[in-house]
């Protein structure tokens, strides 16, 4: 019996095979989007996961010795030890004019790719034998082989590799130790702590080198926890968009059938067999589009993560291999996501089917009334879905509350979409002059059940765009000006030791309008774990740094040694007022006067005057890097003489405009990935809708017969088609309007301040949502064409017919 | 022996896809610059338990057949290679020579391995003649002198340690008998082109240590076997892989034997027989029989893990069957290698190795 319901219920697909195409399209494409999204993130956290393996979860200890140089035979001491332990050597190179940063890796030293070995290159004998290789970027290779014959002789042959950044060249410890002149001397030994037992306390083996504590990882997982929270929200919102979707479909399948499902159940199949048959087909359609869109997913994730692994790498140093990894975490959560949304749609189906009148008739209108009453118990649901938006900030902190939050912000306005629709298509009404306008508007409304999914798929999509834009652009407004202000020297130079640091200090003053020295201790502040800088009294500080609250005498009391300044982490961590005194580790206290911004870094900072950290740190002071004031046209010069008069350390001296430069480009980068998946998500949503026109379409032609006959031609009923397409847009443009502002504002506000403690204004692009507001009713036009086309094409005839046939 | 092993190479990745023909590892492959052995060597020790930088691959390999206090099975391995890039030897990064170790400790329910990689002239890893000394990292084979008379030779006492994941050892070891020099005093030939290595070993090892296993501490007893071998290009073109074997037996006597597999579907064998006095013979191609007869699957190939081996002109027809069929050594160039026991004609116990399964 359930084979027979399957096979009558399967032949309308044969009948209609646009429609099946749609349907599993639709669905394929939702769970292409969702299945990309999940891959990224994926990768990306396999990739920490991994490298956080290799080098011991977050325990890789970072050597340095105070001069800069340490003797190899710490190196080998260290592991004859038993330390698993990788030296690494690393220093700029310049190749005919162009500067380098040159890193030499031990790849035998067993820490794997902890070394910062590319992972997308074997390291086989060729690494390991003279001459050697030299792993670069293709634009990187690129400038190497254009170098000319004679800079080049000394070099070994560069091959490209996609995963070493831009201006970076990784080659064999022993080629780099030649290049740069190195001899019995590493600049860095990475060690493994994980394997402690039986091995000799590293306080004891190596007591003269710097032990940096798990800076490298610790700071990767929180910096890149921005990135991902911003992937994390994609993944989270194309979720949504694909469960309506999903829902839509498949409710839309039913809808169609049910003339089919009537004519079964009056041949006398029974209820159950109907049931397990729409369960098998939804089971197979689901499989079947979730094949599909779990291949598309890996095609699109396959494509953009290049970019990410670019941007983590360049923004925060985080390596994440550029090549998708086909893991069942992501294909699995594909597959998930379109059988419970085919099944929770099936669900709603079963219910109807068994609930189906026997003998009543198609009534469109009837069931239009009885959306009406579902519209008023959506419209209750969605209130409380958004006062509990409304209300979670009051009572509940944390990421997990700003999610939540979130997510009843979007359910909730999602469900208010149709009920909106509804009231305010009514309240039009009552304005409508003409019957060609009412008929309109009422025929527009007793569509909107059908639509509706599709129009809240459209809406999330158009609230998602406009929110995470809006985040994304205050994110760059933000931060370009923050990098101008806080970036004010034009010259940032860093030196390995304290007497070279004399020596360049007094090298420079002739040579500058300022050097300001950056010099810093490590500290508590106010009980937390930081880092405390010294400034001298400067026109720059005062004209450019980024204060957030300030006293008017801020800097007059930093210079006179009484005020302190903190960063917004800390002032919000620790709910700090002006005028609060501060605590500094073990001394006594100072005022605060001042909270700066201070993007990107998740530990407390403060800055007090130089006098007094020298006071107070005095011999903890690490007095090692300056920044330079001096006219712009003069940097390159000066950058020059400086590397030739002294021995700097690879990165030793950095141009401002660089700095700017680089973090600008891999901002855009970043934030590519973001634009890419707007265009999907908003391609899908388009697509649902064309998906339920198309279907809605070939239902109507009972309510558009009489109309017809009544004198409306068949090109003008298409216009009134495509004029109520995009006028559902244009509406659901207005509600998703506030719903994305307010998901940016959550974002930003919120989710942020929970997740980092700073705070990044809101700024507005009322541009931005207007050419949102054209492309919306342009998707909802092109959706409507197809389906309007066929209403002019569709012959005379059938338009009779409808009034012929009993339906 | 041939624990020619593996490896070299890391040679390996330099042919990437080992074509046929150039034997296990690539050590089938022609090298110039480097010395040959040459017939009738004369030894000079201490200083040739030392390294051959002339010479393209050396190592210093020992095997212990052991069992605790109950009698329960166990095998240690410690190997240390030294594989040259160019026949020369300087300090610093640029130092041709690389050095790889392993570790293992099999037991009759798990196979415990470990692998270090080192470059030579750093202090990290290497081998010193006097007082002998063969470390990487924190693993170390070095001469117990403290043991010994003045005038005995070095390797007559070692203390061993080495580590890995999941396990460690330490085991003192005490020789009972002479060095013993294979082939023709040491000039062992390894095909019938002419493919030979300098080989002697000190086969007479009695051994007492600890073994620190996950399950807790162990202490053991029982025999080892240390092999010193150089060469530069020890396997012919056409030979794919080796079986190699050496017993202890209940006698007193000990036997090393190896088949040499090659492309045509023939072997090539050696074998050497020890009296426990130290008298060595040897027995060239043809003398010994090696059968697999039972094989199974070990790392996704299938691997004899029970072989009859005969040597009739001494009497030997014995079966060995490994203590752990699962011995693989999954390292940078994989291979078996485990204790066996032996029973038939001689009962006693002993390691097998094997290379070249389903490369």
């Amino acid at each position: 019996m359930t084979t027979t319901a399957l096979i009558a219920l399967l032949s309308h697909w044969r009948r209609k095979p646009g429609q099946l195409a749609t349907l599993i399209i639709g669905l394929g494409l939702a769970t292409a989007l969702w299945t990309s999204v999940q891959a990224i993130n994926a990768e990306a956290r396999a990739s920490y996961d991994e490298a956080s393996a290799t080098l011991g979860g977050g325990s890789v200890l970072v050597l340095t010795a105070r001069d800069g140089r340490i003797p190899l035979s710490r190196w080998a001491l260290l592991r004859r030890d038993g330390w698993a332990a990788s030296p690494i050597i690393e220093g700029e190179y310049a190749i005919d004019g162009a500067r380098f940063l040159l890193r030499g890796v031990e790849p035998l030293s067993g820490l794997g790719n902890g070394t910062a070995i590319p992972e997308d290159q074997a390291i086989g004998l060729a690494f390991l034998t003279a001459p050697g290789v030299l792993l670069a970027a293709p634009e990187t290779a690129e400038l190497l082989r254009a170098a000319p014959e004679s800079a080049r002789s000394s070099l070994p042959p560069v091959r490209v590799s996609a995963a070493v950044p831009r201006g970076e060249i990784i080659t064999d410890i022993a080629v780099a130790a030649r290049l740069l002149e190195r001899g019995d001397t590493v600049d860095r030994i990475l060690v493994d702590t994980r394997e402690r037992t039986g091995r000799t306390p590293l306080t004891e083996l190596v007591p003269a080198l710097e032990r940096n504590t798990g800076s490298a990882n610790g700071e990767v997982a929180q910096l890149t926890g921005s990135f991902h929270l911003n992937l994390t929200a994609f993944g989270f919102l194309s979720f949504a968009v694909g469960l309506f979707i999903v829902y839509a479909a498949i409710g839309l399948a039913f809808e169609q059938r049910r003339a089919t499902l009537r004519t079964l159940r009056a041949l006398g199949t029974p209820v159950s067999s109907i049931i397990a048959a729409l369960i098998i087909e939804a089971l197979a359609l689901a499989l079947l589009a979730g094949a599909i869109g779990v291949i598309l997913g890996y095609v699109v994730a396959s494509a953009l993560l290049p970019g990410v692994a670019a941007t983590l790498r360049g923004l925060y140093g985080a390596s994440v291999a550029g090549e998708l990894a086909i893991r069942p975490q992501w294909w699995l959560s594909g597959f998930a996501i379109a059988v419970l949304g085919a099944l929770a749609a099936t669900a709603l189906s079963i219910r109807r089917a068994a609930t189906l009148p026997l003998l009543a008739a198609a009534q469109p209108r009837a069931w239009a009334m009885a959306s009406a009453r579902r519209f008023v118990q959506q419209a209750i649901a969605a209130l409380v879905l958004l006062a509990v938006a409304a209300l979670i900030p009051h009572f509940f902190s944390g990421i997990i509350a700003g999610f939540a939050m979130l997510a009843a912000l979007l359910f909730g306005a999602a469900l208010i979409l149709p009920p909106a629709l509804a009231l305010a298509l009514r309240l039009i009404q009552r304005l409508a002059r003409g019957p060609i306008a009412e008929w309109f508007l009422a025929d527009t409304r007793q569509q909107l059940p059908g639509l509706s999914l599709a129009l809240m798929a459209l809406m999330l999509a158009l609230a998602t765009n406009i929110g995470v834009g809006t985040m994304v652009s205050s994110f760059r407004l933000t931060f370009e000006g923050w990098l101008d202000q806080r970036l004010a020297a034009e010259l940032y130079v860093t030196t390995r030791d304290e007497t070279q640091s004399a020596q360049v200090h007094e090298w420079l003053e002739p040579r500058t309008e300022a050097v300001l020295p950056i010099w810093s201790a490590e500290s508590e502040i106010a009980g937390r774990s930081g880092e405390v800088f010294g400034v001298v009294d400067h026109a720059t500080y005062r004209d450019n740094w980024p204060l957030l609250i300030a006293t008017d005498t801020a800097w007059d009391e930093v210079a006179a040694g009484n005020g302190i300044l903190v960063n917004e982490q800390a002032w919000r961590s620790l709910g700090l007022a002006l005028g609060d005194p501060v605590r500094l580790g073990t001394q006594p206290s100072m005022t605060l006067v001042g909270v700066y911004t201070d993007y990107g870094n998740p530990n407390a900072q403060a800055i007090i005057g130089l006098d007094a950290l020298l006071t107070r740190y005095d011999s903890e002071v690490s007095r090692l890097r300056y920044g330079l004031r001096l006219p712009p046209g003069d940097t390159p010069a000066l950058a020059q003489a400086l590397r030739a008069e002294f021995d700097l350390p690879a990165n030793g001296v950095i141009d401002q405009a660089q700095v700017k430069a680089f973090s600008m480009s891999v901002f855009e980068r970043t934030f590519a990935v973001t634009a890419a998946l707007n265009v999907l998500t908003l391609s899908v949503a388009a697509f649902a809708m064309f998906a339920s026109l198309a279907t809605l379409a070939s239902m109507r032609l009972p309510q558009l017969a009489p109309v017809w006959a009544l004198g409306l031609s068949r090109a003008s009923l298409a216009r009134l088609e495509l004029i109520r397409a995009g006028v559902l847009a244009l509406m659901t443009w207005l509600i998703a309007l506030p719903t994305g502002l307010l998901l940016a504002w959550v974002l930003l506000a919120v989710v942020n301040v929970e997740a980092f403690g700073w705070r990044l204004p809101i700024h507005l692009f009322p541009l931005d949502w207007l050419i949102l507001a054209v492309l919306a009713i342009l998707a909802a036009f092109i959706a409507a064409l197809l389906p309007a086309r066929a209403l002019i094409k569709r012959p005379p005839r059938e338009f009779l017919q409808i009034f012929a046939q009993e339906r | 022996m041939i624990r020619i092993t593996t490896l070299f190479l890391i040679a390996l990745t330099l042919h990437a896809a080992p074509a046929a023909g150039q034997g296990f590892a690539g050590l089938g492959t022609e090298v110039a610059g480097f010395a040959t052995p040459q017939p009738a060597p004369q030894f000079d020790f201490p200083a040739d338990h030392g390294a051959h930088p002339d010479y393209r691959i050396e190592w210093w390999y020992l095997t212990a057949v052991l069992e605790d206090a109950d009698g329960t099975p166990y095998g240690a391995q410690w190997t240390l290679f030294r594989s040259a890039l160019e026949p020369s030897d300087q300090q610093g990064w640029s130092s041709p020579q690389l050095w790889m170790g392993h570790a293992a400790v099999t037991t009759p329910s798990a196979h415990y391995h470990a692998e270090r990689l080192a470059r030579g002239g750093l202090g990290v890893a290497g081998v010193d003649a006097e007082p002998f000394q063969a470390y990487i990292d924190e693993w170390s084979m070095r001469s117990a002198r403290e043991r010994l008379p003045a005038t005995a030779d070095s390797l007559a006492a070692l203390d061993l340690s080495a580590r890995g994941d999941g396990f460690s050892y330490t085991l003192a070891l005490d020789a009972n008998g002479p060095l013993v020099f294979h082939g023709a005093d040491g000039f062992s030939v390894k095909s019938a082109g002419g493919q030979a290595s300098y080989y002697y070993s000190q086969p007479f090892y009695s051994v007492s240590g600890m073994l620190d296993l996950p399950g807790g501490e162990v202490a053991v007893t029982g025999q080892a076997w240390l092999d010193r071998e150089y060469s530069s290009q020890p396997l012919s073109e056409t030979q794919l892989g080796w079986d190699w074997v050496s017993f202890h037996l209940d006698s007193g006597e000990k036997l090393m034997g190896f088949q040499l597999r090659q492309s045509d579907g023939s072997v090539y064998t050696s074998a050497s027989w020890i009296t426990p006095e130290g008298q060595l013979t040897a027995f060239e191609d043809g003398q010994l029989n090696m059968t697999a007869l039972e094989t199974t699957e070990v790392a996704g190939r299938q691997v004899p893990v029970r072989w009859r081996v005969e040597l009739p002109a001494r009497g030997v027809d014995v079966e060995i069957a490994a203590v752990n069929r699962q011995s693989w050594m999954p390292t940078l160039f994989s291979y078996w290698e485990g204790p066996v026991s032996i029973s038939g004609s001689h009962g006693g116990r002993g390691y097998l190795e094997m290379t070249g399964y389903g490369e």
